[in-house]
């Protein structure tokens, strides 16, 4: 109940806000006072990539959540980390065109030809948009039932994410490999059988 | 180019302003004097001997910025100590390099186990600045200490069957927390022609910044092999085999397609996956065109004049 309050108070979009911003105000304070190691443009890079991909598996979730504590207002919370996930994903692109590519279309774009899990990780980027673009109200009620079909789109991008970062991995999966987990889960629950199989076993907790 | 060769030909005493020279060499004999023991460890020599407020403008005869020292001692490819950048600084303060010793066998005529001390103390220290370009298209430059390989493989009178040389990094998990996880197959092992092993620019490095090698950056004893991708300076050493055929080394066995045994800094040859066309020197935020043979391409080119490279790559 107080959880149900707590999501359902005046303060929890200022407080959803300010969460979904701390890592960029971190990342900019660590920026302007010489934090971010010997290599900031990397770091940097790595970060915002990362945060696109927690907060998009986080907007993912919250459905589920829904499902298993029964409180609707999780909902409540879905655009807004789905466009912080969008927000990150774009100062991923500046800081990758500005620093790697010191804005020259042409080497920019045939990197993402050339390479494949730029391939990917540019595919996500540019998918993101209409998602981001219809996420109004307007637009919501201008495209009906095929706001529904188009939003789906998340799922490819998910995975086109996951994949773009599996893939440029040298080593080390670890990582990676726990995000991949967390999205085949989520997917996983998108499928009928297994959604319902998942929701009867939390609610016989 | 033609600073290039100069910069590891002059010796540091031309470099270097006559009167700070002789004050150093007087603190080494003082020192010598008050401790022994200062004299007859060669790091604490190299430690006394190449203090960092003797570096002159002179001394940095390639006309690139060093690279930070902190940069350069926290932001390391030493996945026996992690995979994170910053892990091998973190992890590897405990790690004891005392009583090293190096296995020496394969076609020689000394094999044995050698000493740190046994081996390095017939030859001077000398300091290289070089270009670092790790595989991953990023480059320091950085002062090392060190001998040239080549002087010491001589010491072990190799055959006429060594035609490469093999060498073997620490495997001690305990030690190297790193190797308690399976990211590469331990020991690292890397490998170079006897050619490219006694290249004058090849160096056996014990310092940099005029100190003793960090753990972190390989210590006590390492590979520098500046015109090849980062990871072929093997850190941590403690075996050197010459043998007849290549041998296996570690990232090529991993990822043979990503990873050839030569894998010299190469601009016209892309890694499958990124772009080595470009590089970000640390320190910088725009990307720098990368060179062949990272610079060296004047002293290295002639050991590959009949292979393909993008073939031998």
């Amino acid at each position: 109940m107080a959880l149900q309050n707590a999501l359902k108070s005046a303060w929890a979009k200022p407080v959803a806000h300010l969460l979904c911003l701390a890592p960029f105000a971190w990342l900019l304070w660590s920026a302007f006072s010489d934090n971010l190691g010997a290599n900031p443009v990397e770091k940097l890079t790595h970060e915002t990539g990362q945060w696109t991909l927690r907060l998009l598996l986080l907007t993912l979730c919250l459905s589920p959540l829904r499902q298993w504590s029964g409180l609707a207002s999780w909902l409540r919370f879905r655009r807004l980390v789905g466009l912080y996930s969008f927000f990150y994903a774009c100062c991923h692109f500046a800081i990758w065109f500005v620093a790697d590519h010191s804005l020259d279309l042409d080497a920019m774009l045939e990197d993402v030809i050339k390479r494949p899990y730029i391939t990917l990780g540019f595919s996500a980027f540019l998918l993101l948009w209409p998602l981001a673009l219809t996420s109004n109200r307007l637009m919501l009620q201008r495209l009906g039932r095929r706001w529904k079909t188009l939003h789906r789109l998340v799922y490819a991008i998910l995975l086109l994410g996951v994949l773009h970062l599996l893939w440029l991995v040298k080593a080390d999966y670890l990582e990676p490999s726990i995000y991949a987990i967390i999205a085949l889960i989520l997917l996983a629950h998108r499928v009928d059988p297994l959604k319902r199989l998942s929701v009867s076993f939390m609610a016989t907790r | 180019m033609i600073k290039i060769k100069k910069r590891w030909e002059i010796p540091e005493s031309e470099v270097t302003p006559e009167p700070l020279y002789r004050r150093r060499r007087e603190f080494i004999q003082s020192a010598g004097m008050l401790g022994g023991a200062l004299l007859l460890n060669p790091w604490a020599a190299a430690k006394a001997s190449y203090p960092v407020d003797g570096y002159q403008p002179g001394v940095i005869s390639l006309d690139e910025k060093l690279t930070d020292e902190e940069d350069a001692t926290s932001y390391n490819n030493f996945y026996e100590f992690g995979t994170d950048k910053e892990d091998p600084k973190k992890n590897s303060q405990g790690f004891r390099t005392d009583d090293w010793t190096i296995e020496v066998g394969g076609h020689c005529e000394k094999p044995g186990t050698y000493g740190l001390e046994d081996l390095l103390k017939p030859h001077a220290l000398e300091e290289r600045i070089y270009r670092l370009r790790c595989v991953e298209a990023w480059s320091m430059v950085i002062p090392w200490i060190g001998v040239p390989l080549g002087s010491v493989l001589k010491t072990m009178q190799p055959t006429s069957s060594a035609k490469y040389v093999a060498f073997r990094t620490l495997h001690d998990p305990e030690r190297m927390p790193g190797q308690q996880r399976w990211t590469l197959d331990w020991p690292d092992r890397e490998g170079l022609t006897i050619a490219e092993a006694t290249h004058p620019l090849t160096l056996l490095a014990v310092g940099m910044y005029g100190k003793t090698m960090p753990n972190q950056n390989g210590a006590p004893i390492r590979l520098v092999v500046p015109w090849k991708y980062g990871f072929k300076s093997i850190k941590s050493i403690v075996s050197i085999e010459f043998t007849e055929n290549e041998p296996p080394t570690s990232w090529n066995m991993t990822l043979p397609r990503e990873y050839g045994f030569y894998s010299n800094v190469n601009p016209e040859v892309d890694h499958p996956r990124w772009s080595q066309k470009k590089e970000r020197r640390i320190g910088e935020i725009f990307k720098r065109n990368t060179l062949m043979f990272n610079g060296y391409a004047e002293e290295v080119a002639e050991l590959y004049d009949d292979l393909d490279l993008t073939v031998n790559f």
